[in-house]
């Protein structure tokens, strides 16, 4: 991302641009760490929760192999429940519980709380997606051949779905990114709090164009990044 | 190898129920290939899934081997199933893994031993000739090497009973011969039971042995396939059996045969032939035996799994009487007669 970074200083408008304002330059290669820092660690938690929680949701289901309609209309309460409260909203909502786990509610290591909390429910509808594209036929035919449930998750409905569900990370991780902005609004720390102070509440121009190229950049790079390894799989199966 | 008593299944919609199987009965022998045919909707498919339990029965109880599956738990049920393979219409192969991968799944499922599995996988590659394919995906291969593959992991623990599932109704003409051909093989190689549904009396002639004909949730007719062809008793059946086997007699003919001729100086039969008679002159012989003109008005010659099958109608002219004795001598000679033009 660095690389990135300085080709964007080293174009000539820019250093014009920037003029004797190179302190933008640490400023916002420290806000883009604290971005990645924050956005990779909460993709990884939230699938780390939401990817069992889509497969419970997907095997609870009518007909499915585990079905079990209470567990699934409880698990799939909860997860509309949270996804329909805007992300501005829950972040402050949950303030007092993020003070519980981390301490503080304001830095970057307390704003993976409630993005995690917030992309769970998202990651296990968008797993729930991925493994619903899945053709029954192969389930039944591994149910045939006598697989337990716990096969059929990590023989059938894993693998199958993976080329979806890496596809599934970069959507993750994008809205992510979005989604930090906004906790940075409130102190979150990265791009968000670096557009806010400068951008919005100083008129600052100089700050803002290079964050906003910076957040372009990195969504491409995940999209790209996601697309590229999801085209791998496939490619190699076609 | 499987019994099937009064076996019935409803299937319970929030508004209506579905009555998908009524009280079928059904044996299948060890060793033999066993097709059961009927039109979409009639419930075969039902049948075959409720023998390995994908489907459970609403009442009735299936003996596979010594086991009845329909009381087994799921532990048990899953055991059980690993020794029952199973074949798909869609073939139903993981797009994620290699052929040699596919054929290994059930045997992953089973915890059998790798190094023993993959020596496994390669006898039933070449036993399904696709010892050179082990390493394509399936999205690389024609349908019928993907049935191949079905095949091959179907037999891979080693089953005591074969499903087959419309295995060959997605794929041409020229290979569904070839897998069927591939089915006959490995029913004679290793003696093992195949239980198949087929909406296509093609199938059933070229490799079963036994035959049910299911309608309407109902078994309707069992038989010998040779016998169900020379002598299907009910209309479903022989609109079946005219699918692949003309047999019934051009109108006019039939016409002409019941107005301008007499009934008694003329008999218009159909005589249906089976395995070694078809080659003898029986024809001639009754001409020259009985003084009478045989007329070869229709006819054809087929195969029913591997013995010659066909049907002839013959006009016959001459006395009464002699009509009469030379019906009796086909009928001693082992073919099966039947008069079209009795009033």
């Amino acid at each position: 991302m660095s690389d990135a970074i300085s080709l964007v200083i080293s174009g000539s408008w820019l250093s014009s641009f920037l003029g004797t304002n190179t302190w933008v330059v640490s400023s916002v290669a420290v806000a883009t760490w604290e971005t990645i820092y924050m956005v990779g660690i909460a993709t990884l938690l939230s699938y780390v929760f939401g990817l069992p929680l889509g497969v419970v949701l997907v095997t609870t289901d009518r007909g499915h192999i585990l079905e079990n309609q209470a567990v699934n209309k409880i698990l799939g309460g909860i997860v509309n429940a949270v996804r329909s409260i805007p992300f501005i909203i829950f972040l402050i909502l949950i303030i007092p519980l993020t003070r519980i786990i981390v301490g503080t509610y304001i830095g970057t290591a307390a704003s993976i709380v409630p993005l995690t909390l917030a992309a769970i429910p998202f990651v296990a509808r968008l797993v729930e997606t991925s493994f619903k594209e899945i053709e029954w036929g192969l389930i039944e035919a591994a149910l045939s051949m006598g697989a337990s449930p716990w096969q059929v998750i990590c023989k059938v409905l894993l693998p199958e779905a993976r080329p979806s569900v890496i596809l599934g990370v970069a959507i993750t991780t994008i809205n992510l990114v979005g989604y930090s902005a906004m906790a940075g609004i409130v102190g979150g720390g990265g791009l968000g709090t670096l557009a806010y102070y400068h951008g919005y509440q100083r008129y600052e121009d100089v700050v803002m164009w290079p964050t906003v190229i910076v957040l372009i950049i990195l969504v491409q790079g995940v999209q790209m990044l996601g697309d590229g390894l999801a085209a791998r799989i496939t490619d190699k199966r076609r | 190898m499987i019994e099937i008593k009064n076996l019935t299944k409803i299937y319970t919609t929030p508004t209506q129920e579905i009555l998908a199987l009524d009280d079928v009965s059904l044996r299948v022998e060890k060793g033999e290939i066993f097709g059961i045919i009927g039109l979409s909707g009639a419930g075969k498919s039902t049948l075959i899934r409720c023998i390995n339990m994908l489907e459970k029965p609403t009442r009735g109880s299936i003996l596979v081997g010594d086991r009845e599956i329909t009381a087994l738990d799921k532990e048990d049920l899953r055991t059980a199933r690993q020794k029952i393979g199973m074949i798909f219409q869609h073939f139903n192969l993981l797009s994620s893994r290699t052929v040699f991968e596919n054929v290994m799944f059930p045997l992953e499922i089973a915890r059998v031993p790798t190094n023993q599995a993959q020596r496994r996988v390669n006898e039933l590659l070449e036993l399904v000739g696709l010892e050179d394919r082990a390493d394509s995906y399936p999205a690389q291969l024609s349908g019928g090497q993907k049935q191949r593959v079905g095949i091959a992991r179907a037999l891979a623990n080693e089953p005591l009973l074969l499903l087959s599932d419309e295995a060959t109704s997605a794929l041409d003409p020229q290979t569904t011969r070839s897998i069927l051909e591939l089915l006959k093989d490995i029913n004679r190689q290793l003696n093992l039971t195949i239980l198949l549904i087929t909406h296509d009396m093609n199938v059933i002639k070229e490799v079963c042995d036994r035959v049910a004909v299911i309608d309407d949730s109902r078994i309707v007719e069992v038989g010998d396939v040779l016998d169900i062809f020379a002598n299907p008793k009910i209309p479903t059946t022989r609109s079946f059996i005219s699918a692949v086997m003309n047999r019934e007699v051009p109108e006019e003919l039939l016409y002409r045969a019941r107005t301008e001729t007499s009934p008694n100086t003329t008999k218009l039969i159909r005589i249906s032939f089976i395995g070694a008679s078809a080659g003898e002159p029986v024809i001639s012989n009754m001409v020259r035996k009985f003084d009478i003109d045989a007329n070869i008005l229709y006819g054809n010659v087929d195969r029913v799994k591997d013995t010659p099958f066909g049907n002839l109608t013959l006009e016959m002219i001459g006395e009464p009487d002699l009509i009469i004795q030379a019906m009796e001598y086909l009928h001693g000679r082992g073919l099966e007669i039947e008069v079209l033009n009795d009033v």
